[in-house]
């Protein structure tokens, strides 16, 4: 957007005017992000620039809410089931989500849509009816305070995600590709393998990454359903938040903050190479 | 074609319908095919959509029965409820002796299952003092002789007041609608009949009232913020536009708890702003300002974090308007506001019903931020939903309050599924 060359005085000032505007809810976008990161090497236990940070004053930081993390085994527990709950739930969310995809994105497949919305309701349903049903539930079954039950009802919640980006993917897909490996002899099983899979890959990815996220940021399901064995890092900064704040959660913030620039760009990454694939495929 | 075809006389064709290598009509042939191809793709789907049903549909449904399910009385209390069929609840006189003598039986063996209290509970969330008058009947019933009428009321004198035995028997019914009628503010009255309660008394309907108004709130001011940075995004060019577009798709990737957190950080009393404006000597250290643990730190905090789903949406369709179309309007004479107002705002219709209602339904269901940042004023339907499963335990007002925000829910999500088709989803 650039300026015209017939605008008038006013259009010229609401012009710049409007980009400060913009500039400004970009800022209240990613100011709080930002901020907590300074925040957290903090040499005393407030959530304020202090006069010897505002000076860059070295005694005024410190990374000692970096060691009590890494040593705290409140924190590092949290770590661990955080990782082996979101890496099992991604496993059988994906696979699950992408074969349904697969289904769901063939002409043939009877009451598409409805089909659809059950599918996406996990997504849709307010997480507290979820998290209160599937404590009831689990808690019958004997899946409450379990690892297999937070991973089975995280794979629930993620798999929406999966759905809805398998099946984007799968929208510019060819079919007569695997009609051409199949008159080639091609079994259906190595036509998956060989033709689908490299296909659709970018989309099962950045699916499997958004599953990989819903799991490691869910703290309500995990609150009703697991126990402190089962604690996940938001569920720890959640009590944290709740019962005394310390700039140790800061820290962990940052330390997800860095996470979350990792999955955002290989997000992107994956969708500008599934739209380069789009490009050139015909049709 | 193989070979084997060869055999068919083409002069055959016109007598008999078309068929396929193996002698069968190609229409059937067709349709069996077809029928393949659709067991398959049923095939495909059936392992999610069993597993969705199990883990997710059927603990969801049953949660919500529980709104209505009311097994307690009738298991506890069996031949009392069904001595109490016989009596009349608008005479204004206690049940007779028959009713009494049953309610001993039952009591004796309720004293030693252990389950009296039960009762008192679930029925002392219809009229208070149910649950003391229960506790003390049981403690007492083993040493009764008859005649019980007389001795059940003098263990407890509410023995006696015909109002709870009115709540006994409209209780002892397997299926109730009394969460439900507390759960929209409704009351019996002595005669049985539902009212709604006094302004002063209802705390459900103002709650939802407070949800809907908060999430609606949101919402405004998510597409307030939105629709400017869209704009901005979708005319820019594409190197420029793919740089901003970070500081939207951070916070999306970003931690929920990071962001309360760093809101917390920044809002609270010691915080960053508080602390800045003391500095720069715009406020004074005794006159704080308190954004959290109220209203408005929710919905800061709530904006903050809803914001980059009202983008995206607004974002896709702004990026599908061609800049040809305004450039058209002011050749024609409309000066820059008619030109936006009139050509590019109507364009962007779909952007804003797809974004709004995509926020409209994350708000209104939102638990955690509130919980962290709501503090009196600021909560919201599902904490107190959280309030009754975990604190309270009166679990069917909690189905029964999750149920109508289900319901709006659901409503919305029909909606937007007419509006946008939940197939054309588009996340990040």
């Amino acid at each position: 957007m650039s300026l015209p060359a017939y605008a008038g005085k006013l259009e010229t000032l609401w012009y710049y005017l409007f980009r400060v505007i913009c500039g400004l809810i970009l800022f209240f976008l990613i100011a709080p992000i930002v901020v907590i990161i300074p925040l957290s090497f903090n040499a005393v236990p407030f959530f304020t620039f202090t006069k010897e940070m505002l000076a860059f004053d070295p005694a005024g930081y410190s990374t000692k809410w970096y060691a009590d993390f890494f040593t705290n085994l409140n924190w590092q527990g949290a770590v661990k089931n955080s990782f082996i709950i979101a890496f099992f739930s991604t496993i059988i969310s994906t696979t699950l989500g992408t074969v349904a995809a697969l289904g769901l994105s063939r002409s043939e497949m009877p009451a598409k849509s409805l089909v659809m919305a059950i599918l996406i309701s996990p997504m849709i349903v307010p997480l507290i009816i979820s998290a209160a049903g599937m404590f009831f539930f689990y808690t019958e079954i004997g899946l409450a305070s379990t690892h297999l039950g937070v991973i089975l009802a995280h794979a629930a919640l993620a798999t929406p995600f999966v759905v809805i980006t398998v099946t984007a993917t799968l929208v510019g897909f060819d079919q007569s590709l695997t009609r051409a490996a199949a008159t080639l002899g091609a079994t259906p099983v190595t036509t998956f393998f060989k033709i689908t899979v490299p296909l659709i890959l970018p989309g099962v990815i950045s699916g499997a990454l958004f599953a990989f996220v819903t799991s490691f940021d869910e703290v309500v399901v995990v609150k009703f359903i697991g126990s402190y064995e089962q604690r996940t890092i938001p569920w720890a900064m959640f009590s944290g938040i709740r019962e005394q704040i310390s700039p140790t959660i800061l820290a962990v913030a940052t330390l997800l903050v860095i996470l979350s620039i990792g999955m955002l760009t290989a997000v992107e990454l994956l969708r500008r190479r599934n739209e380069k694939m789009r490009g050139l495929s015909p049709g | 074609m193989t070979d084997t075809a060869s055999h068919h006389n083409p002069r055959d064709l016109g007598l008999k319908p078309l068929q396929t290598v193996d002698g069968t009509p190609l229409k059937v042939s067709l349709a069996r095919a077809k029928r393949r191809a659709r067991i398959r793709a049923v095939l495909l789907v059936m392992p999610l959509f069993l597993f969705i049903l199990v883990t997710f549909f059927i603990p969801v449904f049953s949660m919500l029965m529980r709104s209505v399910e009311n097994p307690v009385v009738v298991e506890v209390l069996p031949s009392t409820v069904e001595q109490l069929a016989n009596w009349d609840e608008t005479s204004g006189e206690i049940p007779d002796d028959d009713v009494f003598n049953a309610l001993a039986a039952d009591f004796k063996v309720a004293a030693v299952d252990k389950t009296a209290g039960k009762v008192g509970r679930r029925l002392n969330y219809e009229k208070s003092g149910f649950s003391s008058m229960f506790r003390k009947t049981a403690r007492k019933i083993k040493k009764l002789e008859p005649p019980f009428k007389e001795g059940i009321i003098d263990i407890d004198k509410k023995w006696a007041d015909v109002d709870y035995w009115r709540v006994l028997k409209r209780e002892s019914r397997e299926y109730t609608d009394s969460y439900f009628l507390t759960a929209l503010d409704f009351t019996y009255t002595d005669d049985g009949e539902r009212v709604l309660k006094g302004d002063d008394k209802r705390i459900y309907i103002d709650l939802f009232a407070r949800t809907f108004w908060m999430s609606l709130l949101i919402t405004g001011i998510c597409l307030v913020l939105a629709y400017p940075v869209a704009y901005l995004l979708s005319t820019l060019p594409v190197r420029s536009s793919n740089l901003l577009m970070i500081l939207v798709l951070l916070p999306f990737w970003t931690s929920l708890l990071v962001r309360t957190s760093a809101w917390i950080a920044l809002l609270q009393q010691e915080g960053v702003i508080n602390s800045l404006l003391v500095g720069a000597g715009v406020l004074d250290d005794a006159n704080r300002l308190a954004m959290i643990h109220n209203q408005t730190g929710t919905i800061i905090a709530m904006v903050h974090v809803l914001l980059p789903f009202m983008v995206l949406p607004l974002y896709s369709v702004m990026k599908t308007i061609h800049p040809s179309y305004m450039r058209a309007a002011r050749s024609l004479g409309a000066n820059p506001y008619t030109a936006f107002v009139r050509v590019y705002m109507p364009n962007t219709v779909p952007g804003i019903g797809a974004g709004a209602i995509l926020v409209f339904i994350i708000a209104i269901g939102y638990y955690i931020t509130p919980a962290l940042v709501g503090g009196q004023s600021g909560t919201m339907i599902s904490n107190f939903i959280a309030y009754h499963l975990e604190t309270s335990l009166n679990w069917g007002l909690a189905a029964a309050l999750g149920a109508v925000l289900l319901v709006v829910v659901l409503i919305l999500y029909f909606v937007y599924d007419r509006i946008v088709g939940v197939d054309n989803m588009k996340l990040g």
